[in-house]
């Protein structure tokens, strides 16, 4: 209103109307910047930190160094030279060997060609400036003070590096052709994966939504159980299926499991329901008119296929694809444990950081990992902003119809891959059981005295537990919290915006590059929340961080049924808005709300690469104990943790649906008439 | 009188048992020990100290390795027990080690003992390289037993050896490294060239290959005798072969971290892990320890292995193992799957 141009009217220029803010909004605000400020501090600046760390490089500086070489007799009186000069005249160092990683070390003796360590030359050498480093043998020396050796100790004088920032580690990561090599098969290990799960779980959810199939219900089911073990736990079935004393090892015709074939087809397994779901939320809307349109047409069945069902479900199709890729690229639990010597993105940064402590250069290849997940991401929310509505008002929901032939063939390919699930977690139970695969087969439960091997025992799986309820309480309420505030306060666009976007970041890292940009950015003296390194908050910390997006936007989908008119009902009943948000939003939400735990409780109990560099004596936990004791060959041991955490996620599920049955009938029942 | 004296008895009892449970202090023990032997060496170290808590950290070498290091400037460890030497010496070159010469360390063979005065580490026990063997798999396999190093490069063995990745774990590097020392630079790349075109896949872990050679999974593991050891004793068909050339070895020691709240409790531990008692208890999966003298046969260690084990120069292999793993990937990492 203020646009009216003055002096046209008669009435006189009043006070600019602003809109004033309540103290409601201002606590609203004020919410919003804190849990703003949680995502900037567990996501944003951990990466940030992370990011420059892949820039710091290390560099021998020889001239920071100054030698005088004795006489036969061992008294000093030649010159005083730098490292950098006495390079320039040995040339024995070119300048691209001086680039080097933290480890770094550098001999002397290469700058003295008349060296011998036989000679009754003496060598005296300093740091010319003050924080150098150089060993003897390996005694660090940082003083600046002389240092008198013989001859024979002369030559265990070894430079260190000195830290500075560039693109060198990239150089380096990318004429390295053993890690080059792995961008290219993380790629195409994650199309092929995509390209054959997506294929399976489209018939899957077509014929779950479009036949008259029996079973739908025991199907729909099957399909859910990989969301509830860790995705490593694939990789070990495939080993007691295919491995070199495999039951079903002749399937293979002589190939081996260990390599792109395992990762592959537990890749499958361990994203099928990912895509299943989302592909099915896609084939449930229909309008019938176009099939009978369609039908009247005298279009074939696979004409009908081809322009009515795969346009309907095409966006479903493209963002399932998405995920899977995303899924597939960042996971590192699956490649460990049957990758073989396939080497993928996700393996080598542990391989860096865990094997040859090159943080650096674990953190190169984690923003090398980032750049295609992020892509993937990008191009999903492109997709899914363009969905409009398929189910309009005058839509007819499509009702399949009964064809028997059809019917019998789906439910055929439904029952194999229920077969293939199904038999994933059987084989992994049965393998738990056997005393010593192959040669002992009688079942014992020596499997499970988990305090005899790696990973914690059992105080492990119960920390899992309660991490994964600490995760699943926290985090439902900053997220329902959060996407409350920016779905229904005021104003304040930019800033929901940017928290919009905020959330929508942690599905594009990988939880491994989350889990190493905590270290850098945790385990620093100087950082406030240090203290909390170590501890069981760190770990809900970086799950909840982990899983925000998809919480965040089942949150807002409930949040965007409710219409603001409650808001403003509110306002004008004088109520503040959290008593609102406590007696009305929430309790109409709360089917979400419990989704929303029951995702988080889930998920913090199966991941693997968010956690496995942050876990202490204290806070092991189950899912990494799986991978340890996998590593250490307890393979059978690892099974039946992993089962654990299956049995755990069902009973978690099954006590999820009872409850939400329950506050359903109380809370819902203004939704009968 | 005499209710003041009961008053001051209680009182005193009282400040008493206020220090002792005060004196119960915690101590945060990094190590690499296997899994099954923590509990074990931590109720021995609590029967001479009942009132230091050992909360242990175990995970397998490359791993506590990279946390010491991630950890460098704000270090979590008050004690690092049971870590491979060579790591200790990466440590030790960070300035990260607290120098400390325990009570009675002189008692120690002076190659387990760090060559500085005080000495930055003290070794407890040598783990040894060897080669599992599978008899039921070989035979199925039609292979004949090797003696040597230089056997396992015969074409016979092709596909059916694993060993560990020298770039993630500790035993996988004493491997390189002892070849390296005992064939010489060329001779050693020259031999791995060789066990290469064999190697059916490289484990991250050094006890996985002989779990894997246990389990049937391949015939042939490089892997420590210990842990053939343990697999042999559970029923595995397993040979532990000792090649003749010579094997690596590495030690596990012991260190305190610079920077520790807890000096005092850090030094009583330190103290205790070099008494006989501690090298008896160590004693009992290793065959080789610190303590002169004492070590008694383990079962089903192979014969001649002590004879076996090289002259290792740890210096070497601390200074070189940046250079040694950068090698090692360019051959080998990068092409493997081309197979």
């Amino acid at each position: 209103m203020s646009t009216l141009t003055p002096g046209k009217h008669v009435l006189p220029a009043g006070p600019t109307v602003k809109g004033k803010l309540s103290r409601d909004d201002i606590m609203m605000r004020a919410g919003m910047v804190i849990i703003a400020l949680y995502l900037l501090v567990t996501l944003a600046f951990p990466l940030y930190t992370m990011l420059s760390k892949s820039f710091s490089t290390y560099r021998f500086e020889l001239s920071q160094y100054e030698f005088q070489v004795s006489d036969e007799t061992g008294a000093f009186g030649g010159a005083i030279i730098d490292g950098a000069a006495l390079n320039l005249r040995s040339a024995a160092y070119g300048d691209s060997e001086l680039n080097t990683g933290s480890d770094g070390r550098l001999g002397v003796t290469k700058l003295f060609p008349d060296f011998s360590f036989r000679s009754p030359v003496r060598y005296q050498v300093r740091n010319s400036v003050a924080g150098g480093r150089f060993l003897v043998g390996s005694t660090l020396n940082d003083s600046i003070d002389w240092l008198e050796l013989d001859s024979n100790t002369f030559r265990r004088v070894q430079l260190r590096p000195v830290k500075s920032t560039g693109f060198d580690n990239f150089i380096n990561y990318f004429s390295t052709p053993a890690l080059f090599n792995s961008i290219k098969n993380s790629l195409w290990i994650s199309v092929l994966s995509t390209l054959i799960t997506v294929s399976i779980a489209f018939w899957f959810a077509y014929a779950l939504n479009r036949s008259c199939m029996r079973y739908k219900g025991f199907f729909r089911l099957v399909a859910m159980a990989p969301l509830l073990v860790p995705s490593l736990l694939p990789g070990i079935a495939l080993v007691y299926l295919f491995g070199n004393q495999g039951m079903l090892k002749e399937l293979l015709f002589g190939a081996s499991i260990y390599g792109p074939i395992g990762i592959v087809i537990g890749s499958v397994f361990f994203t099928f329901p990912h895509a299943f779901l989302i592909i099915s939320t896609a084939l449930a809307i229909s309008d019938s008119r176009l099939y009978e349109a369609a039908t009247s047409l005298r279009a074939t069945r696979w004409r009908t296929f081809w322009t009515v069902t795969i346009p309907g479900a095409r966006y479903g199709l493209i963002s399932a694809a998405f995920v899977v890729f995303n899924l597939v690229i960042t996971d590192f639990g699956l490649p460990k444990v049957i990758g073989g010597q396939f080497n993928v993105l996700a393996v080598d940064i542990y391989k860096q950081v865990i094997g040859q402590q090159n943080f650096e250069m674990g953190a190169v290849v984690s923003v090398v990992l980032v750049v295609p997940a992020i892509f993937a991401f990008a191009i999903d929310r492109l997709v899914q902003s363009k969905q409009v509505a398929l189910l309009t008002s005058r839509s007819v929901p499509f009702q399949p119809q009964v064809d028997l032939k059809f019917d019998r063939i789906f439910l055929a390919f439904c029952s194999l891959i229920a077969l293939f699930i199904i038999g994933i977690l059987a084989v992994c139970q049965y393998a738990a059981l056997i005393k010593f695969w192959p040669y002992d087969l009688s079942l014992s439960l020596n499997n499970y005295q988990f305090d005899k091997m790696d990973g914690g025992g059992w105080r492990s799986y119960f920390n899992s537990i309660r991490m994964a309820l600490f995760t699943a309480v926290v985090g439902t309420s900053i997220v329902f919290f959060g996407a409350y505030l920016v779905e229904k306060s005021n104003g304040f666009r930019t800033g929901r915006a940017i928290f919009q976007m905020i959330a929508m970041l942690p599905m594009a890292i990988p939880g491994m590059v989350l889990g190493l940009a905590y270290i850098f950015f945790f385990n620093n003296p100087a950082n406030p929340l240090n203290p909390i390194y170590g501890t069981m908050a760190i770990l809900v910390m970086v799950s909840v961080t982990h899983f925000y997006t998809v919480s965040h936007l089942t949150a807002v989908t409930a949040l965007k049924q409710m219409d603001r008119e409650f808001e403003s009902v509110s306002a004008s009943l004088k109520q503040p808005t959290l008593k609102l948000f406590s007696r009305v939003t929430v309790p109409v939400c709360l089917p979400s709300v419990l989704d929303i735990s029951i995702y988080l409780f889930v998920n913090a109990m199966t991941t693997v690469s968010a956690v496995v560099f942050l876990y202490s004596p204290k806070t092991t936990l189950a899912s990494v104990a799986v991978l340890n004791m996998d590593d250490a060959g307890d393979i059978a041991p690892a099974a039946a943790m992993g089962m654990m955490i299956f049995y755990t996620n069902a009973a978690a599920r099954i006590l999820h649906l009872l409850a939400s049955k329950g506050i359903l009938r109380r809370t819902q029942a203004w939704r009968a008439r | 009188m005499r209710r003041i004296t009961s008053v001051f008895t209680s009182l005193a009892a009282g400040a008493l048992l206020a220090t002792s449970v005060a004196a119960q202090t915690e101590l945060t023990v990094y190590t690499a020990v296997e899994a099954e032997d923590l509990a074990r060496y931590a109720e021995t170290f609590n029967e001479s100290n009942p009132d230091i808590k050992i909360n242990w950290v175990r995970d397998s070498t490359g791993i506590i390795t990279a946390k010491l290091l991630a950890e460098r400037d704000n270090p979590q460890a008050d004690v690092i027990w049971g870590l491979a030497a060579t790591s200790l010496l990466l440590l030790k070159s960070e300035g990260m080690l607290e120098p400390y010469a325990p009570a009675g360390v002189e008692a120690l063979d002076v190659k387990f003992v760090d060559a500085d005065n005080p000495p930055a580490w003290v070794g407890m026990d040598a783990w040894v390289a060897a080669v599992c063997y599978n008899t039921i798999e070989a035979e199925k396999a039609g292979l004949t037993p090797p003696t040597s190093w230089q056997d396992l490069t015969d074409p016979q063995y092709a596909g059916q050896i694993i060993m560990p990745n020298p770039n993630s774990s500790g035993t996988g590097f004493l491997d390189v490294s002892s070849w390296l020392q005992m064939f010489g630079e060329e001779g050693g790349w020259d031999f791995m060239d060789g066990l290469h075109s064999n190697i059916a896949r490289y484990t991250h872990s050094g006890s996985k290959p002989c779990k894997l050679a246990a389990a049937g999974e391949i015939p042939i593991g490089v892997s420590f005798a210990f842990r053939g050891a343990k697999s042999k004793a559970a029923g595995a068909p397993l040979e532990i072969i000792v090649p003749s050339e010579g094997v690596g070895w590495d030690m596990e020691a012991t260190a305190i971290v610079a920077g520790t709240a807890n000096l005092d409790a850090a030094k009583a531990l330190v103290d205790f892990t070099v008494t006989k008692a501690a090298n008896e208890m160590y004693n009992t999966g290793y065959a080789v320890v610190a303590y002169p003298g004492i070590a008694k046969p383990v079962e089903y260690f192979p014969e001649g292995l002590l004879e076996a084990m090289i002259d290792n120069d740890f210096e070497f292999a601390a200074n070189n193992r940046a250079a040694i793993l950068k090698e090692w990937q360019s051959r080998y990492d990068g092409k493997s799957e081309a197979k």
